[in-house]
């Protein structure tokens, strides 16, 4: 099928176009907004949004089951990462009660150029990243809570997202479901939506040309 | 080995897209006396069979055309009250067409809503605990293949009771949908599906189906 080739081409979209993208989106956002909390939670919105729709290409690819337990939606997170954007975050850190892990990860695509200015030092850049995974998690019915604890942009050691259970959603578990998955994304879906933007833009440069 | 038509149903049980593929015509064409042997009932929407199945007219079928003339509700397109032609002796012998009514959107927003709760109905059925609903129903002349998303979403195949390989077919629809549908930044979730990349995609795989077979995808 066509999509499969489009697959393999998406695959060689230089991964800078993304990191530059998402740092001119962020930075966009500080100029609009003027306010670091109310950007954060616009990051998170735009993740959560990505992850309900990215969840359904994630299921679709990989035929994967609902998740049991805890430790079969950090792998299926796991693999998600791996799969959009090439990182393969570590699982550590468990709760005694298994409800809680760490994604660790070593390196970060989208903060590859970024050095964070002090005055913006509570901006939590990729929080894109939290968002998607609970956007996705909500789909297959799980409530999470998801959160930056540790960030190399911030001078800490490595970059940790800290996912915490809260519960699955009964009421929103459909009838003859028999299993619960996970997970999430960015790429793709940031390339298209910039690409739309400046198509959009252009449009907008063309009229007033004309009109000139 | 025909597919006859693919529809979604959302996660809160709408129909949110339907594509008709291959429906049989069913038409009928017959020359009548006065006076007509059928039982004929006058809506202002349409003439239909009430009473009296002769040579392939069903009771339900729908007049389309007098003497070659097609039939819009209850006029020709000439403008003449069909009711009047039927009953008047001198217009006869008269040509008249039946065929099948073709199910209208809303009806087949209503049937799928129906589905819904008979899908969660039948998940409850067997004895055996977190049972599947519906994943296939077969009727004589057709079979209808349901496959649910973890998330909830339906994708729905009614095809030839014949044809084969419907599970792969409606996991690539479920492909075709993630891609062409949830990431196209301007469709919102659970709203009809208007994408046209998505119906020409579904139209190209429901092509190949048709020349290679369903192996081939």
């Amino acid at each position: 099928m066509a999509r499969q080739s489009s697959r393999l081409e998406s695959k060689k979209v230089n991964s800078e176009l993304l990191t530059l993208t998402y740092g001119a989106l962020v930075s966009q956002m500080l100029r609009d907004f003027e306010n670091l909390e109310e950007v954060n939670k616009q990051l998170e919105r735009i993740g959560y949004n990505m992850g309900v729709r990215l969840i359904e290409d994630f299921l679709s690819r990989t035929n994967s089951g609902r998740c049991l337990d805890m430790r079969e939606t950090a792998d299926k997170i796991q693999q998600a990462f791996k799969m959009y954007l090439n990182v393969q975050p570590t699982i550590s850190n468990w709760a005694a009660a298994t409800d809680e892990f760490s994604l660790i990860f070593d390196v970060n695509p989208l903060t590859e150029f970024v050095e964070l200015p002090a005055d913006v030092s509570n901006l939590r850049y990729s929080g894109i990243l939290c968002g998607c995974i609970r956007g996705a998690l909500e789909m297959v019915q799980l409530e999470v809570q998801c959160q930056f604890v540790q960030d190399q942009l911030k001078g800490d050691a490595s970059t940790e997202i800290r996912v915490k259970f809260i519960r699955r959603l009964q009421d929103a578990t459909p009838a003859g479901v028999l299993i619960i998955t996970s997970f999430v994304d960015v790429h793709l879906l940031i390339s298209r939506s910039v690409l739309l933007c400046l198509t959009l833009l252009a449009n907008t440069y063309a009229a007033i040309i004309a009109q000139i | 080995m025909v597919i006859y038509g693919v529809y979604i149903v959302s996660k809160s049980g709408g129909l949110i897209f339907n594509h008709d593929h291959n429906i049989p015509k069913v038409e009928t064409e017959k020359v009548f006396s006065f006076p007509i042997d059928l039982t004929l009932e006058y809506d202002p929407k349409k003439v239909s069979v009430a009473f009296g199945q002769k040579d392939g007219i069903n009771v339900g079928h729908i007049l389309t055309s007098i003497n070659g003339v097609a039939v819009n509700g209850n006029t020709t397109e000439e403008g003449n009250d069909v009711k009047e032609l039927i009953e008047n002796e001198g217009n006869y012998p008269l040509t008249l067409k039946f065929s099948r009514p073709k199910m209208t959107t809303n009806e087949k927003i209503f049937l799928a809503s129906m589905f819904y709760p008979l899908f969660a109905i039948a998940s409850q059925l067997s004895p055996e605990p977190k049972s599947s609903g519906i994943e296939v129903l077969e009727a004589d002349t057709f079979k209808l293949h349901c496959f649910q998303t973890l998330t909830g979403v339906k994708f729905m195949t009614v095809a030839e009771t014949t044809q084969t390989g419907m599970d792969v077919f409606l996991r690539k629809i479920y492909e075709l949908y993630s891609d062409y549908v949830l990431k196209n930044p301007f469709y919102s979730l659970e709203m009809p599906i208007r994408c046209e990349l998505f119906d020409a995609n579904l139209q190209g795989l429901l092509e190949q189906i048709e020349k290679t077979g369903i192996t081939n995808i």
